[in-house]
């Protein structure tokens, strides 16, 4: 069943934001993590010594697991970060930052 | 009560200078169970930076322990590899103006007198060190021997290392000893453990640990907070700080002080650390302290502006009134001897620590002269005039 009927949510109107150049949907008041979880994404990042994949693991801004660079800020935690009209979400590879 | 358990020595005390003395007295042929009422590297070990440092000490017996505890750093993490993260990246000591590089030149002579490599770094020359560092800089001096550990992963491989029996949730409640004042082992909230040698490598607090002894040694906490960074590519590849830290490390003010220290992390993250002030035992989050530490930290790397600090954490670092620790035995309990009172550099001094009370402990002459370190140099309290 959807989450949302579940809930008897009635959010304001969907908006865009972009994952790796890909346009996705986003409900008002959902984070990053849940608009890409949304969009069928559960990784977005890879580990800094064995390039192993990495989604949303605590789900509350604890284990730093889920980062993402969003607007061109590397580290970002997903699971924390609301999803705003406009943002360019990019998948990130190790520190998100070139060497 | 549980059976009672007999070796050599307990040390009490799980960190990184209970886990140096256990390696050495195992090495010397001792028998050592190690026991600590929290976990391995609970108290201030697992709340510094691993700073194993010699720049900031002027010449005196902590330099020389300094200097002895950098040799054995550089044999036990050869032994040990990488799982400790040992670094010897060195240190760059930096000063924002003529007056205060005058100071840290005069200073770093003194130190090559006694032993230490200290190279004068020109203004013009320090970004080929520190490609990063902020521009105006009036100089620096550059410390070969500064080197770096991960603390909490070197104490507990040194406590494997040293094969000693280790009993961690269990407190020490007393010093038992004899008639006639020997030391003949501890109690434990879960029973006693028999040996006529106990190393008190309680930390900061080895005081209450004396007085469990029934003698006094007046160990007091200096809180330092560290703030960690996203993890980086490697940025810094020194331990970089401002010349301000030495004044601060050898100060008596109770106030707060930040003089940040910025380093590099095997892991990614970059460590700015060193606030101190004395407000006892108080845990809670200062924000001024934290916020001084990030702001002395961009004045020396601009490019941190931009860089999100993920956490603080906080440890109580021990210090005895005249800054330097008590090592050796306690005339006024035989077979107590004392590890601890180290303040900020305990990992740094933790294995000349552990070497001079392994020689201790199996009656050897120490590698260095233990006067300065004795545990009974301190006024006595009424209580124990008294008596």
């Amino acid at each position: 069943m959807n989450p949302l009927e579940l809930a008897g949510a009635g959010p304001g109107p969907a908006f865009e934001v972009t994952f790796d150049g890909r346009r996705i949907e986003a409900l008002p008041g959902r984070t990053v993590a849940a608009a890409l979880w949304a969009a069928g994404v559960t990784s977005w990042r890879t580990t800094r010594g064995g390039g192993r994949p990495r989604g949303v693991f605590c789900g509350i801004g604890v284990c730093f697991d889920c980062l993402v660079t969003v607007n061109d800020r590397p580290n970002q935690r997903a699971c924390l970060v609301p999803a705003r009209p406009g943002d360019v979400i990019r998948s990130q590879e190790g520190t998100g930052r070139a060497d | 009560m549980s059976e009672p358990l007999t070796c050599d020595v307990v040390v009490v005390g799980a960190g990184m200078t209970g886990a140096a003395c256990a390696l050495y007295a195992a090495r010397a042929g001792l028998a050592v169970t190690v026991v600590d009422r929290g976990p391995v590297a609970g108290g201030t070990t697992g709340a510094g930076e691993g700073n194993l440092l010699v720049s900031d000490k002027a010449p005196g017996p902590e330099l020389e322990l300094a200097l002895l505890s950098n040799r054995l750093w550089a044999q036990v993490a050869q032994e040990l590899g990488r799982p400790v993260e040992y670094e010897a990246k060195g240190g760059l000591v930096v000063a924002e103006n003529p007056e205060t590089l005058d100071g840290l030149r005069r200073f770093a002579d003194t130190q090559r007198a006694a032993g230490v490599t200290a190279d004068p770094v020109p203004a013009d020359r320090l970004h080929d060190l520190e490609p990063r560092l902020a521009p105006g800089l009036a100089g620096g001096v550059r410390y070969p021997q500064d080197a770096q550990v991960m603390p909490a992963l070197a104490a507990a491989h040194l406590l494997r290392a040293s094969g000693a029996r280790l009993l961690t949730g269990r407190e020490v409640t007393r010093v038992l000893r004899t008639a006639d004042g020997a030391v003949r082992g501890v109690r434990t909230d879960r029973g006693d453990l028999h040996a006529p040698a106990v190393v008190n490598a309680a930390g900061t607090w080895g005081g209450e640990l004396a007085a469990r002894a029934g003698v006094s040694l007046p160990v007091l906490p200096r809180r330092g907070f560290v703030l960690v960074t996203e993890p980086l590519p490697p940025r810094v590849r020194h331990k970089v700080y401002a010349a301000d830290y030495v004044a601060d490390v050898a100060s008596d003010s109770a106030a707060l002080q930040t003089s940040p220290v910025v380093e590099g992390t095997a892991a990614g993250p970059v460590l700015i650390g060193a606030s101190r002030e004395r407000v006892g035992f108080d845990r809670s989050l200062s924000l001024p302290a934290v916020r001084a530490l990030a702001a002395g930290a961009t004045r020396l790397f601009p490019f941190l502006s931009g860089v999100r600090a993920l956490r603080a954490y906080a440890g109580f670092r021990p210090y005895l009134p005249d800054h330097l620790p008590a090592i050796g035995p306690d005339p006024r309990a035989p077979g107590l001897f004392h590890a601890c009172g180290h303040e900020g550099a305990g990992i740094g001094l933790a294995t000349g620590t552990g070497l001079l009370i392994a020689q201790a402990l199996t009656g050897g002459t120490p590698e260095l002269d233990l006067t300065p370190f004795r545990p009974d140099r301190f006024p006595r309290t009424t209580k124990e005039a008294e008596q």
